[in-house]
């Protein structure tokens, strides 16, 4: 009897707005410890938190995003717990009537595009941050991060293996950055999952499961959740039974162990936060947040085949941020001929280096009007492609344009025939034991004459003319 | 009805002597014993009431209003270390 992982997930989603969820302190990250904080949000008796416009706003796109319902009416809870990075003693949160309910994703499998679910968004507030390394028998605590807005979404338990899990947290991450309504880094916590995963015998009822927690990156997360399924699977099998606990996975060690100090305090009391009324939303807010709605990933992908004739491969590359695909059509709009040779460009030119760089389109020191620059100069014959790319280099190293590059080096394609006539004579004088092979049936070595004249031009013959004369002179 | 004082006092961080959790579980009975006579009325077709008075939450706009006040804020802290509140280790 095969077995079948069930995996739900719990994202954590800091939205990107400029103060914390229920003060005006910034947000801003990276600052001196603890400079960004007041009363509120270092929970100082008396205080009153005011929630954040923008922040109900961010989540409510969210939820428009995934075809969910947005509950015109929803409300706070308080979620009890000590440690001491919650100054409140109890964090603000939504437990009976989340803002956002009932939505889905659609995700890519190796069998096709999957459904997933999504329970519910919640509005809440993150903690602050607790450091441990290097010190002895004390923490520190930085309260920066704590009331920094956060979604929480939940998923339905609908994945069957960890790269579902992993095909679903892209796309759901691919799409928190498309709205703008998080920086979703996850070196930062900006975006950070809980897994719930469980097993059972293929069509029985849903297995005991084990929530892990700490995977802050898709390569721990795959291997979290695969360690976790085959760690119970050998548990059963073994004749015992899974209990319901946390269990926190240690990428070094590649392992999962149980968190017993978390279970007895997973009794949280919820009740309903007093300091703060229902929120309330009309149907003409949620409209005008729908109408801010931007064009999504999987759209643009769609238009970016239909409109611009991209391969689904070139499409989807170019529609991995909102950042990418802006560059791609400005590019396409100053060298609006050929929307493909942007495309293979962009993505395999540019994009290769500044990845080996280590950098991303937004700090390109070349424009897209720049690189149009350098299209426009292959399009009219003026250099060839393999001169275009060291162009490139050149122009991605000092950003200056590709004419003024062309012209300080002199690499301006030859396409005189006479210039290319008379390097092929000189090739075939250096090279008569070829030319003969060549004229006694040997046509393979016509592309080692095609090589040896770009060398003798040192790159600058346009390749189409030194093609045609040479073919003329073999053959005459 | 049975409620389990040193479990509430643990979640509460409240450290209670036998004799006193003794003490306080009858006391804890009846204050919910009380509430409970809440449970006898029908409230099928009332909606949860979310809040005392009918108000709905004013909203913030995302602006910018608190600095830096550290120094004054850290004053009653027991123990800070550059900028950084320090507390008896925590492990997980």
């Amino acid at each position: 009897m095969s077995w079948e992982v069930v995996i739900g997930l719990e994202v954590h989603v800091q939205i990107n707005t400029k103060t914390k969820a229920f003060c005006g302190c910034s947000t801003e990250f990276g600052a001196e410890p603890n400079t960004q904080t007041c009363p509120v949000c270092l929970g100082m008796p008396g205080q009153l938190p005011v929630l954040n416009s923008e922040a109900v706003n961010k989540t409510v796109l969210t939820g428009l995003a995934i075809n969910a319902q947005i509950n015109l009416e929803s409300k706070f809870d308080r979620k009890n717990y000590f440690y001491p990075d919650l100054p409140k003693g109890y964090q603000i949160s939504q437990f009976a009537v989340p803002l956002v309910e009932h939505g889905y994703l659609d995700i890519p499998t190796a069998e096709g595009e999957k459904r997933i679910g999504i329970t519910r968004i919640h509005m809440e507030e993150d903690a602050g941050k607790s450091l441990h390394e290097g010190l002895d028998g004390v923490s520190h605590i930085d309260l920066n991060r704590s009331g920094i807005p956060l979604m929480e979404i939940v998923s339905e338990p609908d994945m069957r293996s960890a790269d579902e899990a992993v095909a679903y947290l892209k796309q759901l991450h691919q799409l928190v950055r498309f709205l703008d309504v998080s920086g979703a880094d996850m070196e930062k916590g900006q975006f950070r999952c809980d897994a719930n995963v469980s097993v059972r015998r293929r069509g029985e009822p849903l297995g005991t499961r084990a929530e892990l927690k700490n995977l802050n990156s898709f390569r721990f997360i795959k291997q979290a959740i695969e360690y976790e399924a085959n760690r119970q699977i050998e548990l059963i099998e073994d004749g015992g039974t899974v209990v319901q606990e946390t269990r926190l996975y240690d990428s070094v060690r590649g392992e999962s162990r149980s968190m017993r100090s978390k279970e007895e305090a997973h009794d949280y009391r919820y009740f309903p936060e007093p300091d703060l009324p229902p929120l309330r939303l009309s149907q003409q807010q949620v409209d005008a947040i729908r109408d801010g709605m931007p064009e999504l990933p999987g759209q643009l992908r769609q238009r970016f085949e239909s409109e611009y004739g991209l391969s689904p491969y070139d499409a989807d590359v170019l529609s991995q941020t909102r950042e990418l695909a802006g560059w791609y059509e400005a590019l396409v709009a100053a060298h609006p001929s050929d929307p493909k040779r942007c495309a293979n460009w962009l993505a395999n030119e540019l994009l290769g280096r500044l990845k080996e760089a280590g950098r991303d389109i937004e700090d390109s020191p070349i424009s897209a009007r720049q690189l149009a620059g350098l299209l426009d100069r292959i399009e009219d014959g003026t250099i060839s492609g393999k001169i275009a790319k060291d162009v490139l280099t050149d122009m991605m190293a000092d950003g200056r344009d590709a004419d003024a590059i062309i012209e300080a080096k002199g690499l301006k394609q030859v396409s005189d025939t006479g210039a290319i006539d008379a390097m092929i004579r000189e090739v075939f004088e250096a090279n008569p034991q070829q030319l003969e092979q060549y004229r006694a049936g040997r046509e393979k070595l016509f592309g080692f004459f095609v090589g040896q004249v770009m060398k003798a031009s040192k790159g600058q013959a346009n390749p189409a003319l030194v093609n045609q004369r040479l073919k003329a002179l073999l053959d005459g | 009805m049975n409620i389990d004082v040193q479990k509430v006092a643990m979640l509460a961080r409240i450290r209670l002597t036998d004799e006193e959790a003794a003490e306080l579980g009858p006391q804890l009975e009846q204050i919910v014993g009380y509430i409970d006579q809440l449970s006898g009325i029908g409230t099928d077709n009332i909606a949860p009431t979310a809040h005392p008075h009918d108000i709905a939450m004013p909203l913030r706009a995302d602006i910018v209003s608190n600095g830096n006040r550290r120094e004054i804020l850290q004053q009653p802290a027991p123990a800070t270390e550059a900028g950084l509140y320090i507390v008896p280790k925590v492990i997980e």
